[in-house]
């Protein structure tokens, strides 16, 4: 028990420590991200609605008749898909990208992995912004059970943070985990039911979308969102756990890893 | 307790192709079990122990294990074995200009590379019109990185880290920046720095400079400890001979040896070289005008060789010359 206050109060005075630089890594992604273009953030918003745009055009005939608000439901899968794809790709080069730093001052890794994260969050918040606006502008209702999306938006930044560290890890050994990771991130996109309903699969297929996390998050905001309920209790939990899961397999890597990733830098 | 303890410390890379496989390519190998990798042994069994004050050079040729050993005192890489310990905070000044972004501006840059040294945000608002005075660069704040010139960067990565006041201060082949004037300036800098009776460690290749700043020596080559000794003119003397030989003392006395050798060597060195300088000024009064070459004749014969003068006869040259 004592151990673990010690091992507390130790990470507590680290990130006090870090703090400054935190902040300032923060700053550097924001900048390295918006300086050199007219639209800056702006973009960041403009584009997840011209995808949306166009899923809404080509798909809305196929799949958009028999689901009630149709461009909500693109929107919420849309959104989210974008910002696991972000997180964990942006999650990904963090180290790599810094090595030279790394192999010669001594800071903590995790730190370029989590400012990575908060920038990709950040646009996050602004496209969710963006997707209340069309909410209003769809006749959803607006009630207390709308403070339930704070579940899946902290549920899927540290899922995306926990994926992100895996990657970062399997980067720096492989540098074609990229080019995989890209492939598998298209496969993400085609089941996670982003422009299809999963009602006209049979039961058994659909308990199964339920073992992909991404899809599971997208579930949960719809529920809320478009038919104003939310999810049983078990599910919380399912939520939770793919959170907690990759979270703490990504912190094991680090803990476990951290000295060999210099080697490979 | 002492500031640095390196207890029989040995440091393994792992080598291999595997590097720059992939991972399809991994998986591949790992199921034919065709994966092979090679340990490379970076540094073996160094040991060594500096108290507060110390300043330790760490001296040896290409690939001695020197920048390895240090990655080891600030904790970026594990040994394989043996221990590190180290007290107080450490402040390394490794290849100063790598590491900015050359997207952000000079200021933008100083706050981040303040960050990464552990500063605190209050610090770098205080001694930030410090440390563009000092880099000379305070017509420049706003410039992108990309702008700079290298010599501009390397000046202001060395005013960032001037400011460090760590217990432990680790220098990797950085006291050379710039151009003349603020190589004197950065060297005074360091100086002063070394003199506060912080604990150091300074990899450097020119030897002068571990001769007059540090005095303990760390003697590496190929990873192995040939020497770690406070008699610093002794084993400087026997290093640079071993430079020029590249014959490897084995005990002390060999060192003594080495070091005689370079006494020898550089003594006749110099006697070569004071003689070929004599040659040569003899060589201009002789080509030169004929009577500023008499004269200079004679006094060199006065001075090394005055029975060959027939006195009498020179005074009356030198009169009639003077007529």
């Amino acid at each position: 028990m004592e151990r673990i206050q010690k091992k507390q109060s130790k990470i507590i005075r680290t990130i006090n420590r870090y703090y400054f630089l935190f902040q300032e890594l923060v700053k550097r992604d924001f900048k390295q991200k918006y300086k050199r273009t007219v639209l800056g953030m702006f973009w960041s918003v403009l584009s997840p609605l011209l995808s949306l745009l166009v899923m809404k055009v080509v798909f809305s005939n196929f799949f958009g008749r028999n689901t009630p608000h149709y461009t909500i439901y693109l929107f919420a899968g849309n959104i989210v898909m974008s910002y696991y794809r972000e997180a964990t790709n942006s999650g990904m080069n963090s180290l790599y990208a810094n090595r030279k730093i790394l192999s010669k001052i001594n800071i903590p890794k995790y730190l370029f992995l989590f400012s990575k994260n908060v920038s990709a969050f950040i646009n996050f918040m602004l496209t969710i912004v963006v997707f209340f606006v069309f909410c209003i502008f769809d006749h959803i209702h607006f009630g207390i059970h709308m403070f339930a999306l704070i579940y899946p938006i902290i549920c899927v930044a540290m899922l995306s943070i926990g994926v992100g560290m895996i990657l970062s890890a399997l980067y720096i050994f492989f540098r074609d985990t990229q080019y995989l990771y890209s492939v598998f991130l298209m496969l993400l996109h085609y089941v996670s039911a982003i422009f299809y309903r999963v009602d006209s699969f049979s039961p058994k297929v659909q308990k199964l979308f339920l073992l992909n996390p991404v899809y599971v998050m997208i579930k949960y905001i719809r529920l809320v969102v478009i038919d104003g309920q939310i999810p049983s209790l078990a599910y919380h939990g399912l939520c939770a756990f793919y959170a907690l899961f990759f979270l703490i397999i990504g912190f094991i890597i680090y803990k476990t890893q951290n000295h060999k990733f210099i080697f490979y830098m | 307790m002492a500031v640095i303890d390196c207890n029989h410390v040995s440091i393994r890379y792992i080598t291999g192709d595997f590097k720059s496989i992939g991972l399809k390519e991994y998986v591949m190998r790992k199921l034919t079990r065709n994966f092979k990798v090679k340990e490379f042994w970076a540094d073996r069994d160094i040991t060594f122990q500096l108290e507060k004050g110390d300043m330790l050079g760490i001296i040896g040729s290409n690939g001695a294990g020197k920048s390895t050993l240090l990655k080891a005192v600030t904790g970026i890489m594990l040994p394989a074995e043996g221990s590190v310990q180290t007290k107080g905070s450490i402040a390394a000044l490794l290849e100063l200009s790598s590491g900015f972004d050359d997207q952000m501006t000079v200021q933008e840059n100083a706050y981040l590379r303040g960050a990464m040294l552990g500063y605190t945000r209050e610090f770098m608002d205080q001694m930030y019109p410090e440390i563009i005075k000092f880099a000379e660069l305070e017509d420049f704040q706003d410039y992108t990185f990309k702008q700079l010139s290298s010599g501009m960067k390397s000046r202001l990565a060395f005013s960032i880290a001037c400011l460090v006041e760590p217990d432990i201060l680790i220098l990797d082949e950085v006291l050379s920046v710039g151009d003349g004037a603020f190589r004197r300036k950065s060297g005074d800098k360091m100086r002063e720095i070394l003199d506060s009776g912080i604990t150091g460690i300074l990899v450097s290749h020119i030897v002068g400079q571990v001769r007059e700043l540090c005095n303990k020596i760390l003697w590496l080559d190929h990873g192995k400890q040939i020497a770690f000794t406070d008699e610093t003119d002794l084993y400087l003397d026997a290093y640079e001979e071993f430079l020029h030989t590249k014959k490897l003392p084995k005990n002390r006395e060999d060192v003594l040896l080495l070091a005689d050798a370079f006494h020898v060597r550089t003594a006749k060195e110099r006697q070569e070289k004071e003689k070929k300088e004599m040659e040569r000024l003899e060589q201009i009064l002789e080509e030169g005008k004929k009577e500023t070459a008499m004269d200079a004749a004679i006094s060199i014969i006065r001075k090394n060789n005055p029975d060959l003068l027939d006195e009498d006869k020179v005074n009356e040259y030198l009169r009639g010359d003077s007529k």
